[in-house]
């Protein structure tokens, strides 16, 4: 070996790990000085969130040999975050999350390059994330979680025989706490099951029943409900309850204690009115230390090889005793986002119009205002207001001709879908067919572009 | 002011005000403060605890800029303690930090009774021979210890402690303080006085379930000599029962009351876990016993006397269907009981307290109340000193690991992580710490750790190859990664003790850093 004993390195303990061999590895191992340099500037990694896993996959990841970073997150700092975001201030409330976590991090670690991007999600271009060779995801809601693996799914491109193309895999590491439990897990779209294939392990929140609330409450939970989602629309017409807004708040918590005062139920603080309110799920910094930890040591062994990786899920409880479990759940073969895709046969007649028009119909997808995209191409967006204008002369035409006259071909769609009774955001791969187009076009088109 | 409850919000929600005021009472002293020393730390930091002592004696090297957050650029050359200190206490201006520049091996030789004035000790990257030395030490004084340490893809936690009682154990899925197949007086009345055959279909849907079941309950013991349902077809027909007493398909009180029929047949009295904590010798108590024990010893009592082989009332019920006025009912009657136990356990306390001559009001209301609310989930964690195991661990337990396919990968961790301290003992380096003589050093680790296992009384051909070359591999590397992990457990174990809250881990944590299938070994 190259290295002497004594020179001084920065990287001194992670060379052991990538400049030698060994023999628990992936087969892709390659070790040696030039493996640790690809790292530093060929693997690029987006961290979802800069939250209680975000913050720590940031530190975690530049003190792993990653130097090409990028953040995203459309939250502020606030002061109840400070138990456990350590990269944020008193003095820092107020601030964008992304921008803060990328400052401090870069601040201390020398030679790493953050790109913040205080956005939604949902604001990027599918192109934004096609840069990324790892995306790591530190977040705290489903539809998030859910709006990213499509997103990563949406890559994923399929052979004849529906095999998928390595080179179109787009590795996931998700983690994700509450209070002293979490969980790592690590999804090669197309190989590993995704976010919505193993959906189950997420059930929706339990609502109470409307009529407990109104006429036969017990808790008080079911008291602070009653303010919150009936008599708030009583007094207040029209005006949408923000929970954010400390005087709406307060309001809440007075009528629910009117109320459980009204027929003997204890228990109303102001605390728990937030906690109901909010769907607050108690967060401490060790657990997200530890789960943030495991997704970084598995971006880590995705992104060089130099250990065997997760497979797939892995739970942490600490609450009684210590419990840590590895599950390896199975894809489902069906599913709509990381699966081939929905195929769609078309007439090569049908204009842009009438596609986005049989989307909202389509029994499985029920699609409304959809965006197209066909190769990074924007065929049609409903938004912002620019974009429509320019694509809207699109709608009139043949998607047939659109696409550059191929038999078929992947499109992605954006819109809207009711999920849970709630609209969410949604991206939809779809495997378009054009019927009495024969596949000698295909291999035409594909070989003169 | 208000700020410390928001910015301690989220942890509030876990462990409460009485968890917090513990947290800010301790005070931590931290040994080594590598990577996995710091990240325990700043998860301790964050949270508030009371104060903190870093002891390190060693210069921020370059490499140490590759693994720690906690040391930058401008602290190569400085002393590290000083160096993760100032940051840690960047974290926090509500905790006490300060500084030692010191190896702690040498603390451990020349000043034991240093650590005597510590709620906790975290010792990191210690090796054995310090191990065993500072686990006496803390043992001798009657202070926690937690060892951790990384090393390369694996590592491990461990704590150390005589003896932690826990009231507030917080399982998660506990089954509820019905007493269904065994119903006081007062509850019994109560079902007596609700009529279930009322006609109005919007009262008879809101009987709560637990008044339906305690009256079906007794109606069937008159008809069956006093017995409850017990074999699987009486079951059958006491469910059949409650079905037959339906008047309409949406009455959700009775279908939670078939599902929860299963409690009416539960036996009585307390569980085995609780009978062992009654059986514990602790429970004979004399005038230095902990006030824990002096509670179980009035426990006891209570059980032979007025309990009636049950367990004081938790006093709380779970939500179900039900009008408000029957719910508020049910609370009150619960409520009530849960007072009443409460008190003949407070009355039984006190006369202990006295007849051991210690001040009968030593121990408040408020923690009686809370041992009552918690009698049947009671646990005790007891470690032996790290010597007793290293000298002679289970060995039954240790065969078992070593053939069990789960735990070979972790038990042969443990037993490499014990080798090359051995090996650097004899040889003044870990193996593969340095590159160069990587084949001379696995065979020698090999002959370490097959020596090392034959001393114990095992088999050394369990240990693969493949995990000799990989710990030599990991040549002693604190990775980041790791060292976050390691100290992401070790701090929620180190919550865990001071907040008397929740259940520590038994035994010794080995991490697998592999795929990720680490084990406890109960050794
Ligand atoms: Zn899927």
């Amino acid at each position: 070996m190259a290295e002497t004993a004594t020179q001084p390195s920065r990287s001194r303990d992670l060379d052991k790990l990538l400049l030698r061999p060994g023999n628990l590895v992936e087969p892709t191992f390659e070790p040696g000085p030039g493996l640790r340099d690809d790292l530093k500037e060929y693997v690029k990694v987006l961290v979802v969130g800069a939250g209680g896993l975000g913050c720590e996959l940031l530190k975690d990841l530049a003190l792993s040999g990653f130097r090409e970073l990028e953040v995203i997150d459309m939250d502020r700092i606030e002061v109840s975050n400070l138990n456990r975001q350590f990269l944020f201030r008193v003095e820092d409330v107020g601030k964008p999350k992304a921008e803060v976590a990328a400052k401090r991090v870069m601040e201390r670690v020398s030679g790493v390059n953050i790109v913040p991007h205080f956005a939604r999600i949902e604001d990027k271009e599918l192109e934004f994330y096609s840069n990324f060779s790892i995306i790591a995801l530190g977040l705290d809601s489903i539809e998030a979680r859910s709006y990213i693996n499509a997103v990563a799914c949406s890559f994923l491109e399929y052979d004849a025989d529906d095999n998928p193309l390595e080179e179109t895999i787009k590795p996931m590491v998700d983690g994700g706490t509450e209070g002293f439990k979490g969980h790592a897990r690590v999804i090669k779209p197309g190989i590993t099951p995704c976010f919505e294939c193993t959906i189950w392990l997420f059930p929706p929140q339990v609502k109470f029943p409307l009529c407990t609330l109104a006429e036969t409450p017990r808790t008080a939970a079911h008291c602070i409900e009653y303010a919150h989602l009936i008599k708030w629309d009583e007094v207040h017409s029209g005006k949408t309850f923000d929970p954010d807004d400390p005087e709406h708040m307060k309001w809440v918590y007075n009528e629910a204690v009117k109320r459980a005062e009204l027929f003997g139920i204890p228990g109303v603080t102001y605390s728990l009115t937030q906690g109901v309110v909010k769907n607050i799920i108690p967060a401490i910094a060790s657990t997200n230390a530890i789960i943030s930890a495991a997704c970084a040591l598995e971006t880590l062994k995705i992104a060089s090889g130099c250990s065997k990786t997760l497979s797939n899920y892995l739970t942490y409880n600490g609450a009684q005793g210590l419990h840590t479990k590895v599950t390896e759940f199975v894809r489902e073969r069906d599913c709509l986002v990381c699966g081939p895709g929905i195929l769609v046969e078309l007439d090569t007649s049908v204009t842009l119009e009438k596609f986005i028009g049989l989307l909202e119909e389509h029994p499985k997808l029920h699609l409304s205002k959809a965006s197209i995209t066909h190769r990074g191409k924007s065929l049609y967006m409903q938004a912002p207001p620019v974009l429509e204008e320019m694509t809207r002369s699109n709608l009139s035409l043949p998607l047939f001709e659109l696409m550059g006259k191929i038999s078929k071909d992947i499109v992605h769609a954006t819109g809207t879908t009711i999920k849970n009774d709630k609209k969410t955001s949604s991206l939809i791969k779809l495997r378009v067919a054009f019927k009495g187009v024969d596949g000698v076009t295909d291999m035409d088109t594909a070989g003169g572009a | 002011m208000a700020e410390p409850k928001t910015k301690y919000d989220r942890q509030l929600r876990i462990w409460g005000d009485q968890g917090q005021a513990a947290l800010e009472k301790a005070s931590i002293c931290l040994l080594n403060c590598g990577p996995t020393g710091s990240e325990t730390l700043k998860n301790l930091v964050l949270g508030g605890i009371g104060s903190i002592t870093v002891i390190d004696g060693s210069k921020v090297e370059l490499g140490d800029l590759g693994n720690n957050f906690m040391v930058d650029e401008s602290s190569v050359g400085q002393s590290k303690a000083k160096c993760v200190c100032a940051f840690l206490q960047e974290l926090n201006d509500a905790v006490k930090a300060k500084f030692i520049e010191e190896y702690p091996e040498a603390l451990i030789e020349t000043n034991p009774s240093f650590f005597s004035q510590f709620t906790l000790v975290v010792a990191t990257q210690l090796v054995e021979d310090s191990m065993v030395k500072l686990d006496r030490i803390c043992r001798e004084a009657n202070v926690m210890l937690v060892f951790a340490r990384s090393y390369g893809l694996t590592g491990l936690v461990r704590i150390s402690v005589k003896e932690h009682t826990v009231i507030e154990s917080k399982p998660d899925h506990f089954l509820d303080d019905l007493r269904l197949n065994n119903p006081w007086p007062e509850l019994r009345r109560l079902a007596e006085t609700t009529d279930l055959q009322v006609s109005d279909p919007i009262s008879h849907k809101h009987i709560p379930y637990v008044i339906i079941l305690v009256k079906m309950a007794d109606e069937w013991a008159k008809s069956h000599g006093g017995n409850l349902p017990s074999t699987r077809e009486e079951k059958k027909e006491f469910k059949d029962l409650l079905k037959a007493r339906m008047i309409a398909l949406d009455e959700d009180n009775y279908k939670e009351a078939i599902d929860a029929s299963f409690k009416v047949f539960a036996p009585r009295g307390i569980s085995s876990d609780l009978q062992q904590v009654i059986n514990d010798g602790c429970a004979e108590v004399d005038s230095s016993s902990l006030d824990f024990w002096i509670m179980v010893a009035a426990l006891k009592e209570f059980l032979a006397k007025e309990g009636g082989g049950e367990a004081p009332l938790e006093g709380s019920i779970p939500d179900m269907t039900s009008s408000t006025e029957h719910y508020v009912n049910l609370q009150n009657i619960y409520f009530a009981k849960a007072d009443a136990d409460f008190l003949a356990i407070e009355q039984r306390v006190r006369n202990i307290l006295k007849k051991i001559g210690r001040d009968p009001n030593s121990i408040s209301k408020a923690i009686i109340k809370s041992f009552c609310k918690n009698a049947r989930k009671l646990k005790i964690c007891r470690y032996r000193l790290v010597e007793e195991e290293f000298n002679s661990p289970i060995l039954s337990e240790l065969q078992k690991y070593l053939t069990d396919e789960d735990y070979s990968v972790a038990v042969g961790f443990y037993i490499l992580l014990r080798a090359v301290d051995r090996f650097a003992a004899n040889y003044n380096s870990f193996p593969g710490q340095f590159n160069g003589a990587m084949d001379e050093d696995i065979s020698r680790l090999k002959i370490t750790a097959v020596g090392l296992l034959g001393d114990l009384g095992c088999n050394g051909s369990t240990l693969t190859e493949d995990l000799i070359n990989e710990m030599c591999r990991f040549g002693a590397a604190e990775l980041h990664a790791v060292a976050a992990l390691i100290g992401g457990i070790a701090s929620q174990e180190v919550i865990k003790l001071i907040t008397r809250q929740f259940v520590p881990m038994p035994g010794t944590f080995i991490f697998n850093g592999i795929d990720h299938k680490s084990q406890l070994l109960l050794l």
